[in-house]
């Protein structure tokens, strides 16, 4: 399956993490959630990170959002180091209030697009533009208490895709949905990515999902965050190819004993 | 057709491999320098400022050399010392408390009662609404001569507008938070069967703790402001005065280095009251609830 034998020229990555070592301090502990990470996510990637709770995934995208820094390793986008949170790295959040109550629809999505410079009417357009690609023109004159979950999620997605930055975010944003809108709601996704092409670093700790999702999936053991592995989603997976048999292969990574480490971390 | 808009940018090779060992001390106390964990504790930090506050008086006050307009801090601190030791200061002091605190106590305690009827009847929702748009504005202060007038020169008038002073912040803060609690709660609440006091007493209180407790500050600094006022005022009451008393009398004797002893011992007790009741009460409550973080701006 591997193709790239004869690739010569590497392209540049969007985004590469080089081993990024990430620790939480509280006041009495200190704890390290990710163990020299390495990875790179290209142009036009749906990068997925899975794996189970604890293992740093959620750690891993909150620092190349810039909202943790790395104790050591570097995150860089476009060549730069990352230092701290900005518009050229917009995160979906699991929860749904990351929309502003006091917002409508519309005004949410404008919101950061005037943040970002653009003028009045420029910023409403594109706005509404977006808002029309996740379906939603008809409530965008609607405040957030009055949609549904999936809604919200889609107006979050929306005011994301709207800044049109170097990469997405997005930690597990379909997880807190039920399981006929989450099904619906990555189709929506994949289609949104074939329609605008957006660079994707996804969050997940759902096998199928991230076979769903994902182009490329890193998968992270826990205690502390290591890399497992880097696969490829084939796409004909996409079109009914043999997706059980990928995810068997990921759930036979994450969860057989790995021999090298000699003893049994869990049960 | 899809994949011919975005052919996957770059093809490249899978691995598989044997995770890392992890790191000896992954997970291990941490390291805490003497300095970190001076500064670790916030009321060092707040002393620190205070006495960077006092030199800045002390440098100032030395520069003017006026005692009769700007004692210095020492002779602040000073006159504020003899004041407890061989003064009048802590009897006056605990004059004032006790009055402060049963003013504090009824005004509480109608407040819950008003807001209480608030979220269980629309007639006691629209009565807390009108009286607190039509008092909550009016300075405690201003019924004082109306509070002399029925209850007389005494503890009666003072508590008169103390609970004036107490009782609208309490129900305004109170009854937000209220109306603040999310609706899931309230009807998880209900399903299991709480109604009447026992939902007020036992769910709306505690969700709402947070707006309560800022109530209770603004009370609390409310009804300071208004007890110092009225004593200052109408001075002795009952033989002996309180601190508004104190500082008023030291005033007309000149005696600016005791007036400013006055000052400090209502901002004492008033840091007191924040730094050891309130601090605690939210530490055992609305902190270890979660419902209150502790965040900065970066």
């Amino acid at each position: 399956m591997t193709a790239g034998a004869e690739v010569t020229v590497l392209p540049q990555p969007i985004l590469s993490v080089k081993g990024a070592t990430i620790r939480y301090e509280t006041a009495e502990h200190r704890v390290t959630a990710v163990q020299r990470a390495s990875f790179e996510v290209h142009r036009g990637d749906r990068f997925v990170l899975l794996g189970p709770s604890g293992c740093g995934k959620s750690t891993l995208l909150k620092a190349v959002a810039g909202f943790l820094k790395p104790a050591a390793g570097e995150i860089e986008l476009n060549g730069r180091a990352v230092t701290g949170p900005g518009p050229d790295r917009i995160m979906v959040f699991q929860e749904f209030d990351q929309l502003l109550p006091w917002k409508t629809v519309r005004d949410n999505v404008i919101f950061p697009l005037r943040r970002a410079g653009l003028a009045p009417r420029e910023a409403g357009l594109r706005a509404d533009d977006y808002i029309a690609r996740v379906g939603l023109s008809s409530f965008a004159a609607l405040y957030p208490h009055m949609l549904s979950g999936g809604m919200k999620q889609r107006v979050a997605i929306a005011r994301a895709m709207a800044l049109e930055p170097a990469i997405l975010l997005m930690d597990e944003p379909f997880a807190a949905l039920d399981a006929l809108t989450r099904r619906r709601m990555q189709d929506e996704l994949l289609r949104l990515w074939d329609d605008v092409g957006f660079t994707l670093l996804f969050v997940t700790h759902s096998i199928e999902e991230a076979v769903t999702i994902g182009s490329r999936i890193l998968l992270l053991t826990p205690h502390p965050g290591r890399v497992r592995a880097e696969l490829n989603v084939p796409r004909s997976i996409a079109q009914g190819g043999d997706a059980a048999g990928l995810a068997r292969r990921i759930h036979g990574l994450l969860f057989d004993e790995a021999p090298a480490t000699g003893r049994a971390a869990h049960g | 057709m899809a994949d011919i808009l975005h052919a996957h940018p770059f093809e490249r090779p899978e691995y598989v491999r044997e995770p890392e060992a992890a790191d000896p001390g992954w997970t291990s106390p941490r390291p805490r320098g003497l300095l970190t964990r001076i500064t670790d504790i916030p009321a060092v930090r707040q002393a620190s400022l205070l006495v960077l506050l006092g030199v800045a008086w002390q440098v100032y006050a030395a520069l003017l050399d006026n005692t009769l307009m700007l004692p210095t801090a020492g002779q602040a601190l000073e006159a504020f010392a003899r004041g407890i030791v061989d003064g009048p200061l802590l009897e006056r002091a605990w004059t004032s408390v006790r009055v402060l605190l049963g003013g504090y106590v009824v005004g509480f305690a109608l407040a819950l009662v008003l807001t209480a009827l608030a979220v269980a009847t629309r007639t006691g929702s629209d009565l807390l609404t009108l009286l607190t748009a039509m008092f909550n504005p009016l300075p405690a202060i201003a019924l004082l001569p109306l509070a002399l007038l029925w209850f007389g020169l005494g503890t009666g008038s003072l508590t008169f507008v103390l609970v004036h002073a107490v009782l609208w912040p309490i129900a305004l803060n109170t009854h937000a938070g209220f109306l603040g609690v999310s609706p899931t709660l309230r009807m998880a609440g209900l399903s299991f069967g709480l109604r009447g006091p026992g939902l007020v007493f036992r769910l709306l209180i505690p969700a709402a703790f947070p707006a309560i407790l800022t109530g209770l500050k603004v009370g609390w600094a409310f009804a300071w402001r208004t007890l110092i006022a009225a004593e200052l005022v109408f001075g002795v009451s009952a033989g002996s005065g309180g601190l508004g008393w104190y500082i008023f009398e030291n005033r007309n004797q000149l005696e600016t280095a005791n007036v400013f002893a006055g000052l400090l011992a209502v901002i004492v007790i008033g840091l007191v009251v924040e730094g050891v009741v309130f601090r605690s009460i939210e530490r055992l409550t609305v902190r270890r609830w979660g419902m209150q973080q502790q965040w900065r701006a970066e």
